[in-house]
């Protein structure tokens, strides 16, 4: 019984040119066709169909709007998964004075009061291959007051006292799994939080295009993109705290943070006024992207640390339009 | 789908900014989207840190609240701001267990005992103090006995201690046996509660397991030994029944577990960071939780979430009211006045609440003076959530 609705031969495989209008009965399905080139040929005959009418449709509108001209209704803004973001509680309001205390009174108050200034540790796992060895090297370069040091299969909880007696207010180990580095823990030093993010994407100087020369001795400023809830709010003043407050505009380096949809992409600019309004921009220096595990209270501690939020799939993935960053 | 409004009549909790916030009310109904509860304190920059107990010292009920700086004040529910406290020094550390007419427990180990009167002068030492050993985690009372408490900590094994003899614990736990590699298995106990209508007190680990001791036996090692999970466990708390026990780990995994077979009975979902505080509704099937992912949920003992709040600090302890009726079908519209509760409860000797008057009275400073949500009674209590930031 399928089939027949279009009377065209659907015989032979290539059939002939398909009919300006196919009248399919109400019946009639597909995916009914026991023969696969039978098959095939009713679904791109569908499919011509489809887009023909959609054309049509498209075309329609279009008269229809320039036939009201002025009248037009305004274009309909097209829905992103941004957009359609669920709205987080967790937001926060600039005017939030509880935050504001809690912000005040947290582990980087030091930081943000100008008590201390950041001096970063980098150390990567365990025996690390090249790419990973160049990578922190470049990233070194990148944040101010930092210094690579070899990890000879230390354990991070005897580094930790170490690095607070010699006053380091960060620690940053790069984690490389088959001689791609993938994995980032950033903490706090005296008692501070601990982030680990997964990394990906890790571009080296050498591959990225365009890039300019190497970048210098000056302190960048820092860009935190799009760090809205509270959570994000914690992450964004962790990066912050990396860098030393008083950024050398001579230099004009950017070191910007930008998250979307609860991935942290890094990117290192140079940029130049070339006049009020416009701007040109040379990327520099390493990029790489990140996305949050988990954030612990304390220093490191795996085993028994407290965790502030843990990136539970099952349960917090459930829905394509909410993001916890 | 409907939802069956669960009033959440006054769940106190106490946040790491030292705020003291109350949720809920009778007048606002906590249905699926609420704000956060207003935030009720004294001073913001007083406090850092806080623990709290059930009130009825320093004159008048109310809840304690023990902070950081190691003063301990009472908040007055009936008044609805502190009323008088004290600074309870002695030891290191911060506190680990606040009990009524006034027991104090410090990470150091000290326990001490102060006066009901509000002590004019810090001078005024302790009435009794004991020692109970260094790496107190908790410190517990018995509500039926208010003279006996146990104290358990990290590598301090569970001790239950009468306050009029602070020489010799009533009980010494003894650790289990050696494991199968023959190693010293180590003792963190992180928190304890005593099973009412027995001796019996259940601990929970800081290595994931959940002990049963009964000092009542001559067992001193743990009639029940149990594992759950591989982080500590933080928060321990009793539903109502004798059989089973809901604690928190510190990755919040939340689960109930059975106390005769051991076995997780219902895992609670929904947690995104580390549990700090557990409590059991007495009659009702219902724990409230607290952690540092600084929500507030409500869960049925089935598993479902009926309530999360967001409150904006981190939380570290919570105490229920359970004077007031939790009424699970929505009340009918009445004026407030007819949900007073009688005030005249005193020193209550477990961890249960002080009666909580109606929300219409004049809560002096609060900071952020919530508005109500569309609803048009428009209380001005606490908890009635300010709706989304920025309205």
């Amino acid at each position: 019984m399928a089939g027949q609705g279009s009377g065209a031969g659907t015989g032979d495989g290539a059939g002939p040119p398909a009919p300006e209008r196919v009248l399919f009965p109400p019946t009639f399905s597909v995916s009914e066709i026991k023969n696969k080139q039978r098959r095939h040929f009713m679904f791109l005959r569908w499919k011509q169909q489809q887009r023909k009418e959609k054309l049509a449709l498209k075309k329609k509108r279009r008269k229809e709007r320039e036939a009201l001209g002025d009248k037009a209704p305004p274009k309909a803004v097209p829905k992103t998964i941004e957009n359609q973001r669920v709205y987080d509680e967790t937001t926060v309001d600039p005017n939030d004075e509880e935050v504001a205390f809690d912000e005040a009174t947290d582990e980087f108050a030091p930081y943000f009061n100008r008590q201390t200034v950041p001096k970063i540790l980098i150390t990567t796992s365990d025996r690390p291959r090249g790419r990973t060895v160049r990578f922190c090297e470049q990233l070194a370069t990148v944040i101010p007051n930092s210094h690579v040091y070899y990890r000879r299969g230390l354990a991070l909880k005897r580094i930790i006292p170490q690095c607070i007696a010699r006053d380091f207010t960060d620690l940053i180990v790069i984690n490389e799994d088959r001689k791609i580095p993938n994995g980032l823990v950033l903490s706090h030093l005296p008692d501070g939080p601990t982030a680990h993010f997964r990394m990906s994407s890790v571009r080296l100087r050498k591959e990225i295009k365009r890039k300019g020369k190497e970048p210098t001795e000056h302190v960048p400023e820092v860009i935190l993109n799009n760090f809205t809830t509270r959570l994000g709010h914690s992450i964004g003043r962790m990066f912050a705290a990396l860098f030393p407050h008083d950024p050398q505009f001579i230099g004009r380096q950017v070191a910007t943070f930008h998250n979307q949809r609860d991935y942290i992409f890094f990117r290192f600019h140079r940029y130049i006024f070339k006049s009020e309004k416009k701007v040109g921009i040379q990327e520099l220096g390493p990029r790489f992207t990140l996305k949050l595990r988990s954030l612990q209270k304390g220093t490191f501690d795996s085993k028994y640390g407290e965790y502030e939020w843990i990136h539970k799939r099952r349960e917090m993935d459930t829905s394509r339009r909410r993001f916890h960053l | 789908k409907m939802a069956a409004p669960t009033r959440l009549c006054h769940v106190w909790v106490g946040a790491e900014t030292g705020a003291l916030k109350g949720g809920g009310g009778p007048g606002g109904v906590l249905g699926g989207s609420e704000g956060s509860g207003g935030a009720l304190r004294g001073d913001p920059g007083r406090f850092r840190g806080s623990s709290v107990g059930p009130g009825g010292a320093f004159g008048g009920p109310g809840v304690l609240v023990g902070a950081l700086d190691r003063s301990v004040s009472v908040f007055s529910t009936e008044k609805g701001k502190f009323t008088g406290g004290r600074l309870c020094p002695g030891g290191d550390g911060a506190f680990c267990g606040l009990g009524v007419s006034v027991v104090t427990a410090v990470e150091s180990g000290l326990v001490r005992v102060w006066g009901e009167q509000e002590a004019e002068e810090v001078s005024e030492g302790p009435l009794q103090e004991l020692q109970a050993g260094p790496g107190l985690c908790r410190m517990r009372q018995d509500p039926a006995r208010p003279h006996v408490v146990a104290t358990g900590g990290k590598e301090n094994g569970l001790k239950v201690w009468d306050l009029q003899q602070p020489q010799e614990p009533l009980f010494r736990s003894k650790n289990v046996r050696n494991d199968w590699l023959d190693l010293r298995v180590p003792v963190w106990d992180r928190d304890l509660q005593f099973l009412p209508g027995s001796q019996r007190i259940v601990t929970c680990t800081g290595h994931g397991q959940v002990r049963l001791y009964d000092p009542s036996s001559p067992q001193r090692r743990p009639v029940l030994d149990a594992t759950f999970g591989e982080a500590p466990l933080t928060a321990l708390a009793l539903p109502a029944g004798d059989s089973s026990v809901v604690v928190g780990s510190a990755r919040g995994d939340v689960a109930v577990i059975d106390l005769r077979k051991g076995r997780v009975l219902r895992a609670l979902k929904g947690f995104a960071g580390g549990v700090r505080g557990l409590q059991c509704h007495p009659h009702l099937p219902l724990v409230a939780s607290v952690g540092l992912d600084r929500f507030l949920r409500l869960h049925g003992l089935d598993g479902r979430l009926r309530h999360k709040v967001y409150l904006k600090s981190r939380l570290t302890c919570l105490l229920l009211n359970s004077q007031l009726d939790w009424e699970v079908r929505p009340p009918p519209q009445e004026p407030p006045p007819q949900k007073e509760v009688k005030d005249e409860e005193g020193d209550e000797l477990w961890d249960a609440l002080e009666s909580i008057p109606t929300p219409r009275k004049d809560q002096g400073g609060t900071p952020n003076p919530p508005q109500a949500r569309g609803d048009p009674k428009s209380p001005s209590g606490p908890g009635v959530s300010p709706g989304s930031p920025g309205g």
